[in-house]
């Protein structure tokens, strides 16, 4: 495993990336999602909007850490948050 | 209302297609991201960057023009190659030996290999021997792609335009041929011009195919490389350097592991943000499709 050269941060990371799939997985068995329209202008399904929130979060972070001097951790901050509002309302 | 109950075991088919994915895209992504926050300098020796390489290269000047340019091209090509197609498909005989020859003739760019066609348009463009070239300096045309930057464009989009309308011609042609002969029936009892059967009965049929067809062109022509590179190697200057060209020198030729895995996400984040917003778009589409649906 050398080759893939883990860093702690990466590794916390594809960690979490990995509980979450597990956790959709065991919350899906016990009760599945309805799909259901939200403020996204398509409706969705419990996982559709977790690939929404990931996918804003990644691009959420690029903008912080490219173009302002803001902490990273004031990305994934506004990321937590969003993912939030979104599988709740989205 | 649904009272089906699902198998989930059926999930478990997939699996051997999972640990290939694994094996060949999954891991490497996983790798990618690892270099993308160091400097690697070899197999024992790479310190934690954290997150500058993603600031170097946001705030690349290089990179961010070879950006614009790559929006400028698949934008320029899409409103051209689409429009065309959809005439092509238009005026393309209906049946009979003419419909297979005019189906075979206009299939064959698509089959040259991408970096064939690249040498095949650097010989046709040139002054000296190309048939094009040649014929421009002829006629007193001032006609040079290794020093004209809008000279290269051109030709970059025209060759682009002559490898791949075809495939837009072809969604288009079988979009067309699946309208059933009762539409048209119905437009000539009307006495509907040919616009308004145009506008009302083949373009709102076509919307699917022209939309699969603007996802390929976009996606291809988001992350084209080897016709750009034979034909300008991305000159004069940088004027056609595209995304993935920027990406190989950094990557192969300089060897800048960090930067290049950092860029590569990038790169990766906006493909899977377009092509997830086309996917949706298409879903979306078939899902809510109206029996009348107008435009």
């Amino acid at each position: 495993m050398s080759w893939m050269v883990w860093t702690l941060p990466t590794a916390i990371f594809f960690s979490s990336i990995a509980a979450m799939l597990a956790g959709m997985t065991v919350w899906e068995i016990y009760s599945p999602t309805v799909e259901r329209k939200g403020f996204l202008p398509i409706s969705t399904t419990r996982g559709d909007r977790l690939f929404v929130s990931l996918l804003s979060a990644a691009f959420i972070h690029l903008g912080v850490v490219g173009f302002t001097s803001l902490s990273i951790l004031v990305a994934s901050a506004i990321s937590v948050l969003w993912l939030l509002v979104l599988m709740r309302w989205g | 209302m649904n009272n089906k109950v699902y198998n989930n075991r059926a999930w478990l088919l997939v699996l051997p297609m999972l640990v290939l994915v694994a094996f060949s895209a999954i891991i490497p992504l996983m790798t990618v991201v690892n270099y993308s926050v160091q400097d690697v300098l070899g197999p024992h020796a790479s310190f934690f960057t954290g997150t500058e390489w993603f600031r170097t290269m946001l705030n690349d000047p290089a990179l961010q023009t070879a950006f614009g340019r790559q929006i400028l091209f698949s934008l320029t090509i899409l409103a051209i190659q689409i429009p065309l197609g959809i005439g092509i498909a238009l005026i393309m005989p209906k049946q009979g030996w003419q419909a297979s020859a005019v189906l075979i003739l206009i299939t064959l760019p698509l089959l040259i290999p991408w970096n064939v066609v690249g040498s095949i348009w650097q010989i046709f463009t040139r002054g000296d021997i190309g048939l094009m070239g040649w014929s421009l300096r002829e006629i007193g045309i001032e006609y040079n792609i290794t020093r004209n930057a809008g000279d290269a464009w051109f030709t970059i989009i025209l060759m682009d335009v002559w490898h791949w309308t075809p495939l837009v011609a072809m969604l288009c042609y079988s979009g067309l041929r699946s309208i059933p002969e009762a539409y048209y029936q119905a437009a000539r009892i009307d006495r509907a011009s040919k616009w308004a059967v145009f506008r009302y009965i083949q373009l709102p049929k076509l919307t699917n195919v022209l939309v699969i067809a603007v996802l390929l062109r976009f996606m291809h022509s988001f992350m084209i490389y080897a016709e750009p590179f034979v034909l300008t190697g991305g000159g004069p200057g940088s004027s056609t350097t595209f995304l993935s060209q920027s990406l190989a020198t950094m990557a192969i030729g300089q060897q800048d592991l960090g930067p290049s895995a950092a860029f590569s996400i990038i790169y990766f984040l906006v493909i899977l943000l377009v092509s997830w917003v086309f996917y949706t778009t298409i879903m979306h589409m078939q899902k809510d499709k109206t029996p009348q649906g107008g435009a």
